[in-house]
């Protein structure tokens, strides 16, 4: 396989920068879309349904209603902190575009060696921008939301990386086309604990469902974004359903062979694209179903229940990879009965958090 | 080694999506640890207690429904009822049961209402079990609309009984919604209690002891959690609640999962007394010929029922003028929160919301 598979390094960029592009935002519309229209049977309503045909252009008239808006910067915020933070949430989601194949070979980069590593560095950058936002808005609530952020961050960081080195560990390669290549089965059947462990720890990467203590609106209001309005509240909004589309896409290439799939292979980039929507589903059903953690509790759950099966986790497929030349079928019920067994354990003896804290009046 | 932090002070509210209204709470916080709080109210008074001296008996019992909104049915009745006992007016048999009848569909409304925002406070954010709430809130709105025509303010009931006699397709719909509720009510119950995130959150959280229950003088459902055996409904029956056959549920430790696990309950009670009240229902009047322009002998009254939140009561005096000579609201959910700040000191943030969200306050019924 070429490097540039264009010829032309310069239209080659040009080509992919604006796919990216569109991709993203095309993607984040999408998701929107599909979001609030899921939610509407989820809580026995209709969801949006006027803006055109089946309410499609929701996301549009939000987008054209959030861009009219007056901008407001508070007067004691740091005006370019504050004015630089919603850049920063959203540039990650570029970079890590970049690299990912959309098909065999064809992306910005197409074939970078160390991928996957790469999108683990990148994709920590985001919470920067959003400790910016939380700090240079002089809001109370916004700090909280802030000192929360990067707390999960940097704890669910880890078993979201030990549960990605699993797959690397099997495939015995970083770059993303090779992990796709080295698929026997899906790894989502193949290492069902690391998938649920990557799929847990990205839910709290990207702020959703149960894990969304930054937002946390019955607590803190709205968090980091509490004093943004107009065009950098739409890049904040951007930047969260924008990291969903990034996490569901590497989930989709990690866990569920990415664009391979039955049919022809030109409609490899439409299977990549409904694995994509399908893990993004399923955070949907998460986020409209659960209640939130609360903050001692979501530090319990990353140190104390992810990071210790993460390590299992990862031993176990050592262990498998260094003892079978090749790994056969059957590991997958192994790895089953491994799961089940760990999970069945811990939830029997973990405790969820702390209690009440003593406190001198 | 010890990190030095220092405490800061955050003003929840008035505006605040988890205030219930426009109450306001300052909380001092070490890091995410409520250290302190203070409970402020007053944002919403409208001195209704004022205003009932201006106008006459009968011109009051709308300004009533607007102290707690949601249950705005049972706000009515224990003003009637103070007025009823100070003018010695009887109320026909038909329009007791009926207020029964109502009670406890306001009681059913309410607390589904109550443990919807409860869930919503805990961070079910996106509002999915409030609307499955909504679901059956409606069919309830529905059956006040049929006999009053108003879905919020009802302004039902009347000195000596009640505006009018229900209309003819009110007893099929009422027998209707009593017999598919409680199946309604086991899958909320099976959806939120088997859920080990609300456990997580609610079990041992918020904890008010039964002494300082007692002090405090709570009432409703926020006592009986307490493990308080105490509902005026059959501590000093009022209407004709003696000759209804019912439990009184309470909790033991008197924590956040208590409280919900209390109001549960104390629905299917109410299906139960729904049951006995359509069997028991009389033929009949139901209002008494009481004078329009009511002068009520020189004298006190006070008149209290159980509420959804407690025991509200009206304490009236005349000076045997058309108009009260005073009147006093003892409005539970403000009573209910002076306990609050033991409640969440030492608590996390999301705690104190939580917990706040568990007493079901409505700011309208705290400031009058």
């Amino acid at each position: 396989m070429e490097l540039w598979p264009l010829d032309n390094y310069w239209a080659h960029f040009g080509l992919f920068a604006v796919i990216i592009i569109v991709f993203v935002l095309m993607g984040v519309m999408a998701y929107i879309y599909v979001e609030r229209r899921a939610f509407g049977p989820f809580q026995l309503r209709w969801g949006p349904n006027r803006a055109g045909p089946f309410g499609i252009l929701q996301p549009v008239a939000d987008a054209i209603k959030v861009l009219l808006k007056e901008d407001i910067v508070p007067n004691k915020a740091d005006k370019w902190v504050h004015w630089l933070a919603p850049v920063v949430v959203f540039l990650p989601i570029l970079m890590i575009l970049a690299v990912v194949p959309f098909h065999e070979g064809h992306g910005l980069v197409p074939d970078l060696n160390v991928g996957i590593l790469y999108v683990v560095a990148i994709s920590a950058l985001g919470v920067v921008g959003i400790f910016m936002a939380g700090w240079a808005s002089n809001n109370k609530y916004s700090l909280i939301s802030a000192m929360r952020a990067i707390a999960a961050m940097i704890s669910y960081e880890i078993p979201l990386v030990l549960s990605i080195i699993g797959v690397v560990l099997i495939t015995g390669s970083l770059s993303m086309n090779d992990i796709v290549a080295g698929h026997t089965i899906p790894f989502f059947l193949l290492t069902p604990l690391g998938f649920l462990i990557f799929l847990l720890s990205a839910m709290s990467e990207i702020n959703r469902g149960p894990f969304d203590l930054m937002e946390a609106d019955s607590e803190i209001v709205a968090g980091f974004h509490i004093e943004y309005s107009g065009m950098k509240f739409a890049m904040f909004y951007l930047a969260e359903y924008g990291h969903a589309l990034v996490m569901s896409a590497i989930a989709a290439i990690l866990f569920f062979r990415g664009w391979e799939g039955p049919g022809s292979e030109y409609i490899g980039v439409l299977w990549f694209l409904v694995k994509t929507l399908f893990i993004f589903v399923v955070l949907i059903w998460m986020r409209v179903t659960f209640p939130r953690l609360r903050i001692d509790q979501l530090m319990a759950f990353a140190w104390k229940f992810l990071f210790p099966l993460a390590l299992i986790n990862l031993l176990v497929v050592g262990a498998e990879v260094v003892a079978l030349e090749e790994i056969p079928w059957w590991v997958l019920f192994v790895n089953f009965a491994v799961a089940f067994v760990l999970i069945l354990l811990w939830s029997k003896f973990f405790k969820l958090g702390g209690g009440r804290v003593e406190v001198k009046v | 080694m010890e990190v030095k932090t220092e405490p800061f002070i955050l003003n929840m509210g008035p505006q605040h999506p988890s205030t219930h209204g426009v109450f306001r709470m300052r909380v001092t916080f070490d890091g995410e640890v409520v250290v302190d709080m203070e409970p402020i109210f007053g944002y919403l008074h409208r001195g209704i207690e004022k205003l009932a001296e201006t106008r006459t008996y009968a011109q009051f019992i709308p300004l009533t429904d607007r102290l707690f909104y949601l249950a705005s049915m049972a706000q009515n009745h224990p003003y009637v009822l103070a007025v009823e006992k100070l003018a010695d007016i009887p109320v026909p048999e038909r329009a007791e049961y009926l207020r029964v009848i109502m009670d406890e569909l306001m009681r059913i409304s309410s607390h589904l209402m109550a443990v919807g925002f409860f869930t919503n406070d805990l961070g079910c954010s996106v509002f999915t079990p409030l609307l499955y709430m909504y679901r059956e809130r409606e069919k309830i709105l529905d059956l006040f609309e049929m006999v009053c025509g108003q879905r919020l303010t009802y302004n039902y009931m009347r000195v000596g009984g009640l505006s009018q006699d229900v209309p003819q397709e009110f007893m099929p719909a009422l027998k209707r919604f009593v017999a598919e509720m409680p199946g309604f009510i086991d899958e909320y119950d099976q959806l939120l209690a088997e859920n080990e995130i609300l456990l997580a959150r609610t079990k041992g959280v918020g904890i008010l002891p039964r002494e300082l229950a007692i002090n405090a003088s709570a009432s409703g459902p926020v006592l009986r959690a307490s493990g308080v055996k105490w509902d005026i409904r059959k501590a000093d029956p009022y209407s004709v609640y003696d000759r209804f056959d019912f439990d009184i549920p309470t909790g033991e430790v008197g924590d956040n999962y208590d409280r919900y696990r209390v109001r549960i309950e104390e629905m299917r009670q109410s299906l139960r007394i729904l049951n006995q009240a359509i069997e028991q229902l009389p033929e009949g009047e139901v209002r008494a010929k009481v004078p329009h322009l009511l002068r009520p002998p020189a004298g006190e009254a006070y008149g209290r029922i159980e509420t959804p939140q407690g025991e509200l009561g009206f304490y009236l005096v005349s000076d045997n003028s058309i108009a009260p000579y005073r009147l006093h609201v003892r409005a539970p959910s403000l009573i209910n929160l002076t306990a609050l700040r033991d409640m969440v000191v030492g608590w996390k943030l999301a705690d104190a919301i939580a917990t706040f969200g568990s007493i079901d306050i409505c700011v309208a019924e705290v400031d009058r």
